[in-house]
């Protein structure tokens, strides 16, 4: 027996400290992947016991109830059952509960129990219990549920000896199974009374840390405001260590590239190398300091307890639109950059308010729209004083962020109304206890989402980047050419193609054929304005070879455009991981493109019958 | 009383979840979270914008409700318990 491995399951309530003790159990050797066919993370880890045994173990998702109302809860039950397709029954379940909410937990490791499996309860974060005064008498509790129990910190090093010693040992055996049937459900709750008025002694129902922060965190004024200086920190943090990381990443591969070309003869294949795969790779890395920077924030106040608090805080509003609160942090970190926000989606349960964030996280301004606008505003809006205070700039540049946010509260308004579900989704939302978030959790976390964007999406940014510099490239210019090369390649061909559409709204067939190379990565539609106006990248001369070329309405036309275009397609790739469907894909892009068309064709039409 | 209009800081007891429509999931996830006859309940805090949502302490567990998930529990002072 002692060579065989042993297949573990751990289950809890959300909350319950389940991952802290997976982590403290595997450490970094874990595998992440989804569940078939569904976006539920499958986290899997193996640890060897000290009788030699290989424990592998499964951190399956949170549930509070078999009678599952999520697909992450489908997924726990199914499991835990042996019935999930493509998943070997577990030999052992391991149920979390923690020791300070245990009117709660219980419930549910009585639910584990019926199923008729070998189960052993790990009563969590017993540490906590105890400075809080709670008393449980565990020999007692064991006899009663007729589990074995075993106390665990999952927080402090060795906090797991209890648990490995109980599970490297004989496997418990499994209770009878029993059916559940409404009448027995409502039976658990008298039967977990029971249990703890024999077994807990409970000096007071709450933490006194959590009562007193939560009147400051909750306060519908103060807790508004540190909510608010808690977002501005985290946009302090995202511009002064995210960009400068993410800008010398993506200098360092161009000098790379450089280098590289000085070693190779000038040709086609030069230029794969330098403008397609360095240029490509400079692109993808560039991306990660800001999603890391900013998962660093979103995990440590996960972590900490304080995010569900923000969602509460903001659920009416978001509710408004057909959101939720927990909506409310994806969206923010869009600001940055769509692809953390939409990666930071899976702490929304529901599936349909999920879906609905996702679609409409894009339209949240982000970075890299900046430099356009930036390159835009500077040429053409005039620096002129609005009431004498307001720089007319600045009042454009913030016109266009507010454009972004109300457009987000417009489609979700019209979502709202057209999709068929239009049943209740509730709230419902457990504010845990305030915790300090551990290092080592956050950084395995930190490790997690890093993986996911390099590994699920490196391939299919690079990919594509090379198709764009295919389409740039080819075919190349003619002998005694007068134009840019780009003129005569594909793009050029697309881009002459594109203005008969795009006339409508202003842009020329220069203006278009920018918007090929910008669909890889938007802050690129500047290098190709500079390239196709025949100036050597300098913004400034960029900025007076506009003005003189283009008309105030194509320039404040392409303005919106970049408001709400569907942009960029490391955006859409991540839309196509994380919601595993093609149609969402072509949702995004569809709906983003007919919004940006028909928000251009009337500024610009407007613009045109006023100047 | 219903939840949604019970003050804040009143102690209160469980009387039982109501289905707003039938097999509604919402009724039931509330009686699976504890929300059964002769649990303690109180409103601890409310949201800044409407009064929604609410915030109950039931048992160790603190929940956010929407007025309309609060409204299924009906609930009565604590002195007739």
């Amino acid at each position: 027996m002692s060579a065989s491995t042993l297949r573990i399951a751990l289950v809890g309530n959300p909350n319950c400290g389940k991952t802290a003790l997976f982590n403290l159990l595997t450490g970094g050797r874990q595998k992440v992947a989804n569940y078939a066919g569904v976006t539920v993370e499958r986290k899997e880890g193996r640890f060897t016991a000290p009788s030699g045994r290989v424990l592998q173990i499964l951190d399956l998702p949170g549930a509070y109830s078999f009678d599952a109302s999520s697909p992450d809860e489908q997924i726990t039950r199914d499991v835990c059952a042996g019935n999930y397709p493509g998943e070997v029954a577990p030999d052992l379940i391991v149920c979390v509960a923690d020791a300070t909410n245990l009117r709660l937990h219980l419930r549910f490791v009585l639910e584990v129990k019926r199923l008729g499996r070998p189960v052993v309860l790990a009563l969590n974060m017993m540490d906590t219990a105890r400075s809080r005064g709670i008393v449980i008498d565990v020999p007692e509790l064991s006899r009663r549920l007729g589990l074995p129990v075993v106390e665990t910190v999952a927080v402090k090093r060795g906090g797991a000896r209890a648990l490995i010693e109980r599970v490297d040992g004989e496997v418990p055996p499994a209770a009878p199974a029993q059916p559940d049937d409404a009448a027995s459900r409502t039976d658990l709750h008298a039967q977990v009374r029971e249990l703890l008025a024999a077994t807990v002694t409970m000096p007071r129902a709450t933490a006194a840390l959590d009562d007193a922060l939560d009147r400051w965190t909750l306060h519908p004024v103060f807790g508004l405001a540190i909510l608010a200086v808690v977002m501005f920190l985290v946009f302090q943090a995202v511009y002064a260590a995210g960009k400068p990381m993410s800008d010398l990443i993506g200098g360092g591969f161009a000098w790379l590239g450089g280098h590289v070309a000085a070693l190779m003869p000038a040709g086609p294949l030069q230029s794969l190398v330098v403008d397609g795969l360095f240029g490509g790779i400079g692109t993808v890395l560039g991306f990660l300091p800001v999603i890391l920077v900013l998962f660093f924030f979103i995990l440590t106040l996960e972590e900490s307890g304080y995010l569900p608090r923000a969602a509460f805080l903001l659920d009416r509003l978001m509710l408004s639109v057909g959101l939720t609160g927990r909506s409310f942090i994806p969206l923010l970190s869009s600001f940055a950059c769509a692809i953390p926000g939409i990666m930071g989606t899976r702490s929304i349960q529901d599936p349909r308010d999920r879906l609905a964030t996702i679609l409409i996280a894009p339209l949240m301004t982000c970075s890299a729209r900046l430099p356009v606008y930036a390159l835009l505003i500077g040429a053409f809006i005039p620096v002129r004083y609005v009431f004498g205070v307001f720089n007319l700039q600045g009042v454009v540049l913030f016109s266009l962020y507010l454009a972004g946010i109300l457009g987000a509260m417009l489609v979700g308004w019209v979502m709202k109304h057209l999709r068929r579900d239009k049943s209740e989704h509730a709230l419902l939302m457990e504010l845990p206890s305030y915790r300090l978030p551990k290092a080592r959790d956050v950084a395995i976390g930190l490790y997690e989402r890093g993986m996911v964007f390099l590994k699920r999406l490196t391939g299919v940014i690079l990919g594509l980047t090379v198709l764009m510099w295919f389409l740039s490239t080819f075919p190349g210019a003619p002998e005694g050419a007068t134009q840019p090369a780009i003129d005569y390649s594909f793009a050029g061909y697309i881009g002459r193609g594109l203005q008969y559409i795009f006339a409508p709204i202003g842009f020329n067939w220069q203006i278009s054929l920018a918007l090929i190379p910008a669909f890889a990565a938007r802050e690129t539609a500047v290098a190709a304005l500079a390239t196709v106006y025949l100036v050597g990248g300098e913004a400034e001369g960029l900025g007076q070879a506009l003005v003189g070329q283009i008309p105030l309405a194509s320039a404040l036309s392409l303005l919106v455009w970049f408001a709400y275009a569907p942009q960029c397609m490391s955006t859409l790739a991540i839309i196509k991981r994380e919601t595993d469907s093609w149609r969402n894909v072509a949702i995004s892009f569809g709906y983003m493109f007919v919004m940006a068309y028909t928000a251009s064709f009337i500024v610009y039409q407007v613009t045109r019958a006023l100047t | 009383m219903r939840l949604s209009e019970l003050p804040k800081g009143a102690p209160a007891v469980v009387d039982r979840v109501d289905d707003a429509h039938a097999s509604d999931p919402i009724a039931q996830r509330l009686r699976d979270l504890g929300f059964v006859d002769g649990e303690p309940v109180r409103v601890v805090a409310v949201g800044p914008m409407g009064g929604d949502p609410l915030l109950i302490q039931i048992g160790f567990t603190r929940f956010a409700l929407r007025r309309a998930e609060a409204a299924r529990v009906s609930v009565r002072a604590e002195a007739a318990a």
